[in-house]
């Protein structure tokens, strides 16, 4: 195929200035798209008022499609279990058989802490949580982890909020649109996460490494103390996330940096919670002023679905 | 069995909208730009950025259908559903129509493997300037390694994908 013959328009001057005018367009456009994204560099959340409309409108879509395929997603979970069944099923068994001891104790401690929490007259009103949405899509072709959140700035949502699962954490908020949210996720490598090891609190950083696991680098010096099967906790250090949300487990060491999985998987968790930043819920001066945002929250967790 | 397009007889005198002959290809860009939207939590970029492979589709299948600036558009509308910083898509999308222009002056005889590589040279330089606009805007340490299954697997579907946008192109021309 000989060059196409698109560019070269002749002798007619207005195809020459057209084209030459495309160029110039095209050339300053550039520019200054280069000019936002170094304004993001120091104001990343600058422009994301301008994801609104595209959030709003591709809302509807996502969620409804999440409902459909919310099924169809653990397909290879459910085949992979089928991969070693019968001994994993004596193993389990037997687990199950030294846990349940386990569980009957911790009730056992549980009761005995909450008589002496009346004891105290300590009352623990945990108003953290404030609603409970879904994850609808990501920023799957995108090599930052965001996902979007079924519900904004309407539900209360605020930047800066954590998001978590059952299971474990998930990330916090990272902007929002009037119905939607964007959330960075705990395996993002701009999340840093203060973190704790669970049973003898030594403390360390997790950041993510965008491809699902994260990179724990302990803050004390001398040799890596962590090892694979570390249960990593949030230590509550800095004043975002609650303390005690199960983070990561430790996979592998590797010098100074411990690698690790999160417990909370956002592709399979069904729903997240939003919670309030631990500072808000720590610092908050009257009971006057709490009225009013559990009863905001009650009314927007009834609205999400 | 024959491919009933080829059976269609136009009418005579009656030719495709103008919004069918204009407005496909700048949809079905979009469309790819919002593949985005599916209710998919990637834990790692695993998606093939359509958007940018449907409009080199475009730009290679048909030069004289756009001109440069219709990168601008196109990438600001792929940067708000994309989770890349506002004016990366932007930039790169439009550089790139910029760069394929330049390089169509040069060579004289094309064919399909030369677009082949033009569109991995384009893909490869989309991704990696992108990684380092996430990297800037406070995506913190990615490591260029992060993105190779991407770059790869992209580069491998855009075949399928050309075919693809001359089927669309074939019902977009035809009355």
């Amino acid at each position: 195929m000989a060059r196409p013959p698109s560019l070269r328009p002749g002798i007619n001057r207005r195809a020459q200035y057209s084209l030459f005018f495309g160029y110039v367009v095209a050339v300053g456009g550039a520019a200054a798209a280069l000019l936002l994204v170094v304004v993001a560099i120091f104001d990343p959340t600058g422009f994301a008022g301008l994801r609104t409309a595209t959030a709003e409108l591709t809302r509807p879509l996502s969620s409804g499609l999440r409902n459909m395929v919310s099924g169809v997603s653990s397909v290879d979970e459910v085949l992979a279990s089928y991969w070693r069944a019968g001994s994993q099923n004596v193993a389990l068994r037997r687990q199950v058989e030294a846990d349940r001891n386990r569980i009957i104790e911790a009730k056992a401690i549980a009761q005995e802490n909450a008589r002496l929490k009346k004891l105290l007259r300590l009352v623990d009103a945990d108003q953290s949580s404030l609603l409970t949405a879904r994850l609808i899509s990501s920023s799957s072709s995108s090599a930052r982890r965001f996902a979007r959140l079924n519900a904004g700035r309407w539900q209360s949502v605020r930047p800066g909020m954590p998001v978590r699962a059952a299971e474990g954490l998930i990330g916090r908020v990272h902007s929002t649109t009037p119905n939607t949210a964007e959330v960075l996720l705990l395996t993002d490598t701009g999340n840093i996460v203060p973190v704790r090891r669970a049973n003898d609190s030594v403390p360390a950083i997790s950041t993510g490494a965008g491809d699902g696991s994260v990179e724990i680098r302990a803050l004390s010096a001398g040799r890596n103390p962590f090892k694979p099967g570390d249960l990593l906790v949030t230590s509550g250090i800095g004043g975002i996330y609650q303390p005690n949300i199960p983070v990561a487990v430790v996979v592998r060491v590797q010098g100074e940096i411990a690698w690790g999985f999160p417990l909370a998987n956002p592709s399979r968790v069904d729903a997240v919670v939003v919670e309030r930043p631990f500072e808000d819920v720590v610092t908050r001066p009257d009971p006057a002023a709490e009225a009013l945002p559990p009863e905001d929250a009650a009314s927007s967790s009834t609205a999400a679905p | 069995m024959i491919d009933r397009h080829l059976r269609h007889v136009s009418r005579l005198g009656k030719h495709p909208s103008r919004f069918r002959l204009a407005g496909t290809p700048v949809i079905t860009v979009m469309i790819g730009s919002l593949a985005s939207a599916l209710p998919l939590i990637a834990q790692s970029p695993v998606m093939p950025p359509f958007g940018l492979l449907l409009l080199l589709s475009w730009r290679l299948l048909r030069p004289e259908l756009w001109r440069a600036w219709i990168g601008l558009p196109l990438g600001l509308f792929d940067d708000m559903v994309s989770g890349q910083p506002i004016g990366s898509a932007m930039f790169l999308w439009t550089v790139t129509l910029l760069m394929i222009d330049a390089v169509e002056h040069r060579m004289v005889w094309r064919s399909y493997r030369q677009d082949w590589l033009i569109a991995a040279i384009a893909i490869i330089f989309c991704i990696a300037t992108g990684l380092f606009f996430a990297r800037i805007t406070g995506g913190g340490e990615v490591r260029l390694l992060l993105v190779a299954p991407q770059m790869l697997w992209t580069i491998l579907l855009f075949p399928f994908v050309v075919r693809q946008c001359a089927r669309i192109d074939r019902w977009r021309v035809m009355a």
